[in-house]
């Protein structure tokens, strides 16, 4: 997320077209993903240690990359519906975000279709439940998991390139401040179900809104410190109450994590 | 079987196949004419699979070529084979357990059809050959045999020419073997040659007109096993003389030793199957089978009396009149009661621990392998060295990892290590499983040998061969629930296999039936190839 946050800030300033940017940060995101394909894929390394390390390599090359943007501003998407639509509070509510919001919803959308009813999408879970299994039937095991990595880290650019050219428009090292690790719980919140996702994902945004809510009306019963942990408490709260539920977990894919080696 | 004119449907020439290490084909050659059922008879580790996935173009041939219908070919992928007209079924691996039949078998297509006409063809196929499935059940629930029918299905909606079939019967009840073999046949008479791999040889001369035995990668002979006996293709197979178990009978003898009484424990969630009032009761020298399809709560009993699962456990197990339902494992191993797992790789043994460590970690009380919290090296590498020693198991020595072991070596020093603790009631589950014959035959002997000197021995195993050549009595577990035992002698194999099938109360029908997964029990005293 943030070396897709800082690539598309860096490409927005550059050229001045955010969409631009969107698409940058997607590609240097995947270009990241690539290597965490590389290594756990074809090298077979451990998935957990090869994310951790890469989280840790992301950090400090997006504070490289970003170090000369720091204090600039960026120009961001302008809105996509008349402005008519957004004259009132209730309809900014359903028209006033940015063009990055509603292709999000959209996205979420067509990998549920994709995921549920594509051909694609059917040999891709089958190889995320026995790689073995697909292996022996004849297919590309190894190639669709490089596609869905690729996918995911586009993914991670995008959402990070949001923070950087719409919700912030601005860059600062750590400018995600640890939010994809939600995106990790989120995905284990909604025991890989896309619908359960998005609910889950306003869920979260609920929580980190009551952050900056109570910070302006002044609330001050707890250090705000208390407040700006509220997310990540609320993450280890779900994966809790998830594990202990005696289903939790259940619709993981078997395969997850297990690296595949293609001689059998 | 004449020969005909007609060039065969599939002609292996040549085809050696090299691994690091080892030849895993080498220069193997032979014919299928079409319409055949041809046999392909090996141990384990006989090349048997390498050879079929290179048919089936998961792997490729160093040197040699494939024939098909008269016309030399190349099959780079499944799907180039699927596209020649080969179906494989396959012994496991090959479905997805989350998902549903419809999917599983649309994931076996290429070009699969809309979901709708899928879903017709499919109940086509099962109506024209007697087959019973519901497309829209997920695979995680269905029974071994049903998702057999799925892989046959999926070979069979693509009108193959060559099938081929891997092990296909090692989990079905003898009356799913019936069952599938109605099928093969009249697959065959509708002119699909298939390819059969086992290494049951009463299967094979119930069912084939040729066959191929494979030893250590080469073609050792080809023969009609309908004119061989099981007991000569077994000798070819293994490449010596098989040595018959010794007699044991007479051995069982006094009172009831080792009883357990009511055993009632919940399931684990999501699939485990709960265990319902279980009572069995074993004799002094005395062996007793537990047959059945597997996931049928085998692995829950053996956890149960193992003492592996105590949660929410009910019932007694009494050793010599002393209660152990109550006590941690450990203390049931210094009672004397030894078990030993199914899975060898991560269960019975850590894979990446040594032979002296594995050891050290069940026979650390009773051998005294440690003493005072402190281990005893010496001690724990002589007594590893003595089970590698006295059950000839194939290791560099006693500080080889497990993991290193082939499947029937780990298995002979697992068994080892728990009989040579010499203990009163040994549990055991599938002791067989993937082992070759020679190790198989030698696990077995230890084990009549155990109960000669007086123990009680608890066999759990999906191969009902086995327990008909090792056992003095069985009982056959469905879902959870444990039949009446039966003496094995005189006993009726088409009686256990509707227990097996889950249809209780099934009355005695006469001990004639001999479905050809089954034997006559005259036949029993000489060594018929369980293998």
């Amino acid at each position: 997320m943030l070396i897709g946050a800082v690539t598309g800030f860096a490409v927005a300033t550059t050229t001045g077209l955010p969409v631009l940017g969107a698409l940058g940060a997607m590609a240097a995101a995947a270009l990241a993903a690539s290597i965490f394909a590389f290594l756990v894929l074809t090298l077979m390394a451990n998935q957990v240690a090869t994310g951790l390390a890469l989280t840790i390599f992301g950090t400090g090359v997006s504070a490289l990359i970003g170090a000369p943007f720091v204090g600039i501003t960026t120009p961001t998407f302008g809105p996509i519906f008349p402005e008519a639509l957004t004259s009132s509070p209730l309809l900014r509510l359903v028209f006033g975000h940015s063009p990055v919001v509603y292709l999000g919803l959209i996205l979420t959308l067509a990998v549920a279709w994709f995921l549920a009813r594509s051909r694609a999408g059917l040999i891709l879970r089958a190889v995320g439940e026995s790689d073995t299994a697909a292996h022996a039937i004849g297919y590309p095991v190894l190639t669709v998991r490089y596609l869905a990595i690729l996918f995911g880290g586009a993914m991670a650019g995008l959402a990070g390139s949001y923070y950087s050219l719409v919700l912030t428009p601005m860059w600062a090292e750590r400018l995600t401040a640890g939010r994809g690790w939600i995106a990790i719980a989120l995905v284990v919140f909604a025991s890989w179900k896309p619908g359960r996702m998005l609910a889950g994902a306003y869920l979260f945004g609920l929580v980190i809104t009551m952050e900056l809510q109570a910070k302006a009306a002044g609330f001050n019963m707890f250090a705000p410190e208390v407040l700006a942990a509220l997310p990540y408490v609320a993450t280890i709260a779900v994966l809790a109450i998830i594990s202990a539920a005696k289903r939790g977990g259940a619709n993981a894919p078997a395969c997850l994590g297990k690296s595949f080696r293609a001689t059998a | 079987m004449a020969e005909t004119a007609v060039a065969p449907r599939l002609e292996l020439k040549g085809i050696s196949k090299r691994f690091p290490g080892v030849v895993a084909n080498d220069h193997v050659s032979f014919a299928v004419p079409a319409g055949a059922i041809h046999a392909l008879l090996g141990e384990n580790g006989a090349g048997k699979s390498t050879l079929v996935k290179i048919i089936y173009g998961v792997q490729g041939a160093d040197e040699g070529e494939i024939v098909f219908d008269g016309q030399p070919v190349r099959i780079g992928s499944p799907r180039e084979a699927r596209a020649l007209g080969i179906g494989m079924v396959f012994q496991h691996f090959s479905l997805f357990e989350a998902m549903t039949v419809l999917e599983n078998i649309a994931l076996g297509m290429d070009e699969p059809p809309p979901r709708r006409e899928l879903e017709a063809r499919v109940r086509q196929v099962l109506d024209t050959y007697g087959l019973s499935l519901d497309p829209y059940r997920h695979v995680h629930t269905l029974s071994v045999g049903e998702r057999q029918r799925i892989e046959i299905v999926r070979a069979l909606l693509q009108q193959p020419k060559l099938l081929i079939m891997d092990e296909p019967t090692s989990v079905l009840t003898p009356q799913e073997v019936e069952q599938l073999f109605t099928t093969l046949r009249r697959l065959a008479a509708e002119g699909c040659s298939i390819l059969y791999i086992s290494h049951k040889l009463h299967e094979i001369k119930a069912l084939c007109q040729s066959a191929t035995i494979m030893r250590g990668g080469k073609v050792v002979a080809t023969c009609d096993p309908r004119e061989e006996s099981a007991q000569s293709m077994a000798e070819l197979m293994i490449g010596g003389s098989l040595k018959a178990l010794s007699d044991k009978s007479g051995a069982a003898k006094g009172e009831a030793r080792f009883v357990v009484a009511s055993l009632s424990a919940p399931g684990e969630p999501p699939f485990g199957t709960s265990l319902k009032d279980v009572s069995f009761a074993v004799r002094s020298g005395e062996i007793f089978g537990i047959a059945g399809v597997a996931g049928n709560g085998q692995n829950e009993l053996l956890a149960v009396v193992s003492g592996e699962n105590q949660r929410g456990v009910s019932g007694s197990i009494r050793l010599d009149g002393t209660e152990l339902a109550r006590l941690s494992v450990g203390a049931r191993r210094r009672a004397g009661l030894a078990s030993s797992p199914e899975e060898r790789n991560g269960h019975a043994a850590v894979p990446a621990m040594t032979l002296t460590e594995n050891a050290i970690l069940s026979a650390r009380s009773r051998m005294g392998l440690a003493s005072g919290g402190v281990i005893r090296a010496k001690a724990a590498r002589d007594y590893a060295a003595k089970v590698i020693e006295a059950f000839s198991v194939k290791a560099t020595g006693p500080g080889a990892a497990a993991g290193s072991l082939s499947g029937g070596n780990l298995q002979k020093f697992v068994m080892g290590r728990e009989i040579m603790q010499n203990p009163a009631v040994l549990v055991v589950s599938q002791p067989t499983w993937g082992v070759d014959a020679g190790a198989a035959s030698f696990i077995r002997q230890a084990m009549i040998d155990l109960a000669a000197k007086g123990a009680c021995v608890v066999v759990v195993s999906q191969d009902l061969d086995e327990l008909l050549e090792l056992c003095d009595r069985l009982a056959v577990i469905n879902e959870g629930q444990l039949s009446e035992p039966m003496a094995v002698k005189g006993i009726s194999i088409e009686r256990v296999g509707l227990l097996m099938g889950g249809i209780h109360g099934a009355g005695q029908v006469g001990a004639k039936a001999d479905t050809g997964t089954g034997r006559a029990p005259a036949e029993k005293k000489h060594l018929e190839p369980a293998l």
